[in-house]
């Protein structure tokens, strides 16, 4: 790793010595690894790895036991949600999580960045820049014409892009996302992935994934995590070569 | 379907059902009723204040609390201390051993005017006591709560606990709050005697007139961006944090305004009753309130009033004839509330009433709303967001 000759400061993300334990069991270990500007990296790992509880401690959902996570030069471990939030980390969910009913533009306006206090939401006008904005975002996840259309009445790929334009909306600098093609149809698949592809072209992307296919469409780096640490990192035939890597994840 | 037409027609058709609401309240039940009944009627408004907060704090945000009563009786006994230190003068008060303190006091060999009953010689203090005592109250309670996300079932229970310890206060200090008598013998509001029919009938008109204010409250939180972040944060409260909204905030901000409308409704009660008592604040008080909030449907702003009014007269008839049965009556109500039309009156005149209106209206909305482009209508659609079309958000599949 040539991450530990470089300072922290040079990458968007650099996550150092993260530990977290549930009642003694660590389900992340010591765990550092650094994220570039604009790179997409995938965490893959067996079941249990921890990949997911990693996002949760990136977004604040699970408080971290020690370890620092400094984003953009910011120390996020000791920020509440929205607080990280605000700083530009976006957090897509497993399962999909949208506004049922509301309706796809409601869904995007709600996550609009703007009007997040109580009395900002009291305020809130949607004025010509947000429906822009809505418009514009709407078009990047292939949902403009379903934009008046509640959000339950969605298929299930709609709903995970759905959510992942509620992030966009955001405008963050760092896109967490959570297995953000489990469930998916083969076409929805290859629609997803080059929707991360435009995506990435200003977005740092951190994605939690499975589909080894899928993973090698759209990963820079991939770092394989297994009993909360650190198992491989590096390009996808790199690790894919990797002994350690067939022999506890790849080798079945 | 057509947005913006669509959007004129519910606003026209909400504005049908406030004026409605008001036709009844100003002009038919003031025709009809004798002052005495008006009274009454005016009394169960006073529990749709309530109501309406627990539409805004359980309907939608999807807080429950079981302990309303605390902010109704917190802005009750506000009213009732101001009161009780009017009727209360040197004069009137002068066989006492000491005079000018209310005569519980002095029958508890209290021989002065404890600290925290001096400001309420002041009319204004009172008035912003009325709101700023609940909201305070609310705002520790949702501050200890929400921020250490303490929800649903754990929640109500500690409201619950906490309308008993409000009770038991009340109760053992006798002292300094009458006790369990309560506030009694109030007599004038700044010389004005409340107690006369005009009085009372002039006390409702105000009730009716702070009830709509309170209304146009909720409907403003309700239709803005605000409305739509409390029934996003419950159906979705994860989402809601992580889409950079301070969750804890805003459900402070809603059971604040539960509290708010509530305290306003308790020194209404008071006003138009003439005593406060311990038992219209305690745990049975409060999940009547519930029950009245459920029954009219707990996500309709207008279901809030018809549910105090609708279960508060069905229990005066009740009690009258048969006061044995009641509390049978209304637990049955309450389960059949929940198990049958968990939406309520509200839910059960949106199946069933409305689209008898619409074949009935539908002639004149086709003449009144002609049919725009729909793409372009869009964005006009949105501009509207100020008279959002929805009356109350409702969606027939999740309940």
């Amino acid at each position: 790793m040539n991450a530990a000759k470089r300072k922290s400061g040079d990458f968007l993300l650099a996550v150092e010595g993260l530990t977290v334990s549930f009642d003694g069991f660590k389900a992340v270990d010591d765990l550092s690894f650094y994220l570039d500007p604009k790179e997409i990296r995938v965490i893959i790992g067996p079941n249990g790895a921890g990949k997911t509880t990693v996002l949760d401690l990136i977004c604040g959902k699970t408080k971290a036991s020690s370890g620092s996570i400094k984003f953009a030069g910011k120390e996020l471990t000791r920020l509440k949600e929205h607080q990280i939030v605000h700083s530009g980390v976006g957090r897509k969910f497993q399962t999909p999580s949208v506004f049922e009913d509301l309706t796809v533009f409601e869904n995007l306006e709600v996550s609009y960045p703007q009007g997040h206090s109580v009395m900002g939401a009291l305020a809130f006008k949607r004025d010509r820049a947000v429906i822009e904005a809505v418009e514009e975002v709407a078009e990047t996840i292939f949902l403009t014409d379903a934009l008046y259309e509640p959000a339950a009445s969605l298929s299930h790929g709609q709903k995970q892009w759905l959510e992942i334009g509620m992030l966009l909306i955001q405008k963050p600098d760092l896109l967490m996302l959570d297995e953000p093609v489990a469930g998916m149809s083969v076409a929805e698949r290859k629609k997803t992935a080059e929707l991360l592809r435009v995506i990435t072209r200003d977005h740092t992307v951190l994605v939690v994934e499975h589909d080894m296919q899928f993973v090698g469409d759209i990963a820079d780096r991939v770092t394989v995590m297994h009993q909360g640490r650190v198992l491989s990192e590096g390009s996808i035939e790199k690790v894919k070569a990797d002994p350690k890597v067939i022999e506890v994840y790849l080798g079945h | 379907m057509n947005n913006s037409a669509l959007s004129k027609w519910f606003v026209s058709r909400e504005g049908v059902y406030y004026l409605l609401l008001a036709l009844l309240l100003v002009v038919i039940l003031p025709l009809v009723l004798d002052p005495f009944r008006l009274n009454m009627v005016g009394k169960y408004l006073t529990y749709a204040f309530v109501a309406l907060g627990l539409v805004m704090c359980w309907g939608k945000a999807g807080i429950l609390s079981l302990g309303q009563g605390v902010f109704f009786g917190l802005g009750g006994y506000c009213m009732a201390m101001f009161l009780k230190l009017e009727a209360s003068s040197p004069e009137n008060t002068a066989i006492q051993s000491t005079p000018g303190i209310p005569d519980f006091m002095d029958w508890n060999q209290l021989t002065e005017l404890p600290w925290f009953w001096e400001p309420f010689h002041s009319f204004s203090f009172t008035l912003l006591a009325v709101i700023g005592v609940p909201v305070l109250l609310a705002f520790i309670i949702g501050f200890a709560m929400f921020t250490r996300r303490v929800g649903g079932v754990y929640f109500a229970i500690i409201t619950q606990a906490i309308a008993a310890i409000l009770t038991i206060l009340i109760i053992g200090q006798q002292g300094f709050t009458g006790g369990i008598n309560g506030i009694t013998d109030l007599q004038t509001l700044n010389g004005w005697d409340i107690r006369t029919d005009e009085a009372r009938t002039t006390l409702y008109f105000i009730c009716v007139g702070m009830l709509f204010l309170c209304l146009f409250v909720a409907r403003l939180v309700q239709n803005r961006k605000l409305g739509r972040i409390l029934m996003a944060m419950n159906a979705q409260e994860n989402r809601v944090r992580f889409s950079g909204y301070d969750v804890a905030a805003f459900k402070i901000f809603v059971f604040c305004l539960a509290a708010a409308f509530a305290g306003v409704g308790g020194a209404m009660f008071t006003l138009l009753v003439g005593f406060m008592s311990p038992s219209f604040i305690g745990i049975v008080a409060s999940i009547e309130m519930v029950i009245f909030c459920a029954l009219g449907g707990r996500l309709s702003i207008l279901g809030a009033v018809y549910g105090a009014l609708i279960v508060n007269a069905a229990k005066s008839g009740f009690s009258e004839s048969f006061p044995e049965l009641w509390p049978f009556a209304m637990g049955a109500l309450f389960i059949g509330v929940v198990l049958a039309f968990p939406d309520g009156l509200a839910g059960l005149y949106r199946s069933y009433v409305m689209p008898l209106e619409d074949r009935l209206f539908r002639r004149d909305k086709d003449k009144g709303a002609p049919v725009a482009g729909t793409a372009a209508s869009k964005p006009a659609a949105a501009n509207e967001n100020d008279d959002e079309p929805v009356i109350d958000n409702y969606s027939p599949e999740k309940s």
